[in-house]
């Protein structure tokens, strides 16, 4: 049982993060806060896809030693990296599995799987793109109401919603007579 | 800029900011070979003018790169990565396909080649003007918070 | 029609049709940002969307010129697809393209008088480019075949989205938080969707989802798969508004800018449901989703409690656009009650119902657009009396609003018909009463508003109400007249529907 923790400790700490940024990002009343709840969800998945690239003793994606200038043809070595991961990440600790195809394959080195690092960088531009965005709505919510505090902002929208029904009851009773 | 007691930031950034400009140029052109590229370049290039910005100033950053010019790089990019697909798509290849920029044999590799540093190079203008685009605003508005909100 | 504006189409044009559908909006984009006008600008987007309806023509055109429906896989960059990403147009994808885009197209038409009156002449450009980009993020869910490309195309087009629906506060500053709380859902959803997509990478080692679909035919009961199941459920259920996650929804309709909200109620949920569909039918497989789960008792209460609970909230609204927001989230509802049938049928009936919707929605938006133009509220007092000082925006509105209701020869009608008749052949005859008490609440709230519009004197007379202006007018009438024809010659659509769910069920079983 503790072996089978242990084992998985890259995942624990991910879910870790994970709940921890989720409940950041639904309890916390100041918008700024909820915005760096988001991040920390966001950054687990990070780590998430990261650990899954890994494979035992594998190094950085990158051809070197007798392995450069092998393999020339691109479309072979995408769709061949392709299959590997899969068992490699399925069972955590079988990567030298994946390791020995490698080995078939021709290759000397083993290498982790680059795809969800690729992945990764496009969902770390996609998270920028989101906090900008987000950052801006605040900057503009804090000029529109003057805080940044979720619950204040509220009562503030139920104010004038309220104000804005009673002359609309009292305009439609106009509108009657 | 009253007093001198930023005099040591201002002489090392005068020194490390040419250096950091030189370094992502480094990094962007050395990512075909090693881990790098457009999009940690462009951020590295526009952590420069944020540099700067930060110790010199909002207002003498703008003049010197106005967020026009910065919005235009962003934009410009942009067009870059898109045109190399529609370029493609003229040589008769797929979209993006990059083996029909110059409808070489096959096995010829000036198309990956082109294709790749094209693209990179939109990617690098596309992420320093955004970064810097974000950048600007956010800092340009500072003026607006007032004073008893500190 | 769509046949001979199709073969009218240049032959190499139409070979790359998947590609330029999403990639001549992208273009068009930043070029639009640098117009130094609204205007160029404006003309610009009518002609991105225009270019994409006519692609999308074309797709449909090649989808069913085989008897059961192509499927026209297009290889990114040359890639071979499963390595590289695949644009992958099946009888569903065309469909949900030809929706989008001619929504987009009639939209980016209409959109110019009301930009004029509600965004800032110097924030114009920038408008229209980031309705391109929200376009071009829409397009490229519905076409794309690879899972991983789909969570970077929603959140393209949910990024625009929310810069959209914040520009709402130069009208009325609640629209920063909606777009706030907008922002903060839609991306919990999107992450939600990327652990699940991360979780069947982890089981299956592919991207592509049909790769994807046979491979998980092998790793039946994995606990990963079944994870990743839930995860993505709930992420598009969020972007899809579905029943319980739906919070966000009702307000970012209500204080974006009026475009926006047309645009969005037409397309951006209906994608959302596209996307989860392509993953409950093609990817996951029906027997997994259906009977190796219990989604369908998930996916059956929330549609009717959203049926219900939201249709009674839509009663007790007093701004006509926040009623047809919590209509909008019902009417999801009845998508998702026709696709926990499960059946053929079922699926077409709420393939139907969304292109229905879309077609609704987008002509009641509009009509709506063409209040806030000439007298800036849309609360119920506002409609008051417009039916004579504006028939011709109000009859337009009139015909939308029982379409919603489902009165016959309205499309409303023909879809609600259709997903009765799935039901009853389910054997599912209490949910059919559900449908038409829903329908009876629809009658209770659409009636308000028509009974103000046309029965009621103007609560103010002396503000100036006239007719929308022709450019609202004309694209507003196209919506109106397509419900109608729906309505009275359904085949057309309908047959788009079966097709789909045809392509789907084929798919499942592969």
């Amino acid at each position: 049982m503790l072996e089978f923790v242990l084992e998985r400790g890259n995942y624990w700490a991910i879910i870790g993060l994970m709940l921890i940024g989720l409940y950041i990002a639904f309890a916390a009343t100041n918008l700024i806060k909820r915005l760096i709840g988001l991040g920390l969800f966001q950054t687990s998945i990070i780590l998430f896809y990261t650990s899954l690239a890994r494979i035992d003793n594998g190094t950085a994606p990158i051809l070197f030693g007798k392995d450069y200038g092998k393999k020339k043809s691109h479309g072979d070595e995408y769709s061949g990296a392709s299959d590997y991961s899969g068992d490699a990440a399925e069972h955590g600790s079988s990567g030298y599995e994946a390791a020995h195809n490698y080995a078939a394959e021709g290759l000397e080195n083993v290498y982790s799987n680059p795809l969800p690092h690729v992945l990764m960088l496009t969902a770390i531009v996609v998270g920028v793109a989101t906090l900008a965005v987000g950052l801006a709505i605040i900057v503009r919510i804090r000029e529109a109401y003057g805080t940044v505090e979720a619950d204040e902002i509220r009562a503030m929208d139920l104010e004038v919603a309220i104000s804005e029904a009673s002359s609309e009851a009292e305009e439609s009773k106009a509108g009657a007579v | 800029m009253k007093g001198d007691h930023h005099v040591i930031l201002r002489v090392v950034a005068k020194a490390l900011i040419p250096i950091i400009a030189m370094y992502g140029f480094y990094v962007h052109f050395h990512g075909e070979y090693s881990p790098g590229g457009g999009f940690q370049a462009g951020v590295i290039l526009a952590v420069c003018v944020i540099l700067y910005s930060l110790i010199f100033g909002i207002a003498p950053t703008m003049r010197a790169i106005t967020p026009g010019f910065e919005r235009f790089i962003g934009g410009l990019g942009f067009i870059i990565y898109v045109g190399v697909g529609f370029w493609a798509l003229a040589m008769g290849g797929n979209f993006l396909e990059y083996d029909a920029l110059f409808r070489e044999e096959p096995g010829g590799h000036a198309g990956q080649h082109t294709g790749i540093i094209v693209i990179e190079i939109g990617v690098l203008f596309a992420v320093a003007g955004a970064m810097v685009t974000i950048f600007y605003a956010f800092a340009g508005r500072v003026s607006e918070i007032r004073d008893e909100d500190w | 029609m769509i046949e001979f504006i199709a073969s009218l189409v240049p032959a190499n044009l139409a070979a790359h049709s998947p590609a330029l559908l999403v990639a001549v909006p992208m273009l068009m984009a930043p070029l639009a940002a640098f117009m130094p006008n609204g205007r160029l600008a404006w003309l610009m987007s009518i002609f991105a969307t225009g270019f994409s309806l006519i692609m999308a023509m074309v797709l449909v055109t090649q989808v069913r010129s085989i008897e059961g429906g192509a499927i026209i896989s297009y290889a990114m960059g040359g890639w071979v697809p499963d390595a590289g990403i695949e644009f992958r147009i099946d009888a569903l994808n065309s469909m949900v393209l030809l929706l989008v885009s001619s929504i987009g197209f009639l939209a980016a038409i209409f959109s110019w008088p009301t930009v004029k009156a509600e965004i800032r002449d110097a924030k114009r450009a920038m408008f229209f480019a980031t309705y391109l980009v929200c376009f071009c993020g829409l397009t490229g869910v519905a076409s794309t075949g690879d899972a991983f490309n789909l969570f970077v195309f929603l959140e393209i087009s949910s990024l625009a989205t929310y810069a959209l629906v914040a520009l709402g506060a130069s009208r009325d500053r609640r629209a920063l938080p909606a777009a706030g709380n907008y922002l903060l859902m839609g991306t919990i959803g999107a992450s939600f969707f990327v652990v699940g997509v991360g979780f069947l990478y982890a089981a299956t080692g592919t991207l592509n989802m049909a790769e994807l679909a046979v491979r998980l035919q092998g790793v039946p009961d994995n606990k990963a798969v079944l994870a990743g199941f839930a995860f993505i459920t709930v992420g598009l259920g969020i972007k899809a508004a579905m029943f319980p996650l739906h919070q966000w929804l009702p307000n970012a309709y209500a204080y974006s800018p009026s475009f926006v909200t047309m645009f969005l109620a037409a397309t951006a949920t209906k994608v959302a449901i596209y996307a989860l569909v392509r993953f409950l039918f093609t990817v996951f497989g029906l027997e997994f989703a259906f009977e190796g789960s219990t989604l369908i008792w998930i996916l059956m209460p929330m549609g009717i409690a959203a049926m219900i609970a939201c249709s009674f909230q839509a009663v007790f609204q007093t701004d006509v656009r926040r009623t047809l927001a919590y209509s909008s989230v019902a009417q999801v509802g009845y998508m998702l009650l026709g696709i926990s049938i499960g059946t053929a049928a079922g699926v077409s009936a709420g393939m139907f119902h969304l292109v229905n919707h879309a077609l609704i929605k987008g002509a009641l938006f509009m009509a709506l657009a063409g209040v806030v133009l000439t007298y800036q509220g849309t609360s119920l007092n506002d409609l008051k009396g417009l039916g004579r000082t504006s028939p011709w925006t109000m009859s337009a509105f009139a015909i939308a609003a029982v379409s919603l209701i489902g009165v016959p020869l309205t499309a409303g009608f023909q879809s609600k018909y259709a997903l009765v008749n799935a039901l009853f052949e389910h054997g599912w005859w209490w949910a059919v009463a559900v449908v038409m008490f829903s329908s009876l609440l629809a009658v209770v709230y659409m009636g308000r508003m028509l009974e103000a519009i046309f029965f009621r004197a103007p609560s103010n007379p002396n503000k100036r109400r006239q007719e929308a202006p022709l450019l609202i007018l004309v694209p507003l009438w196209i919506l109106a007249i397509a419900n109608l024809w729906v309505g009275i010659q359904g085949g057309f659509v309908a047959g788009l529907a079966d097709d789909a769910a045809a392509a789907l069920f084929i798919g499942g079983a592969s």
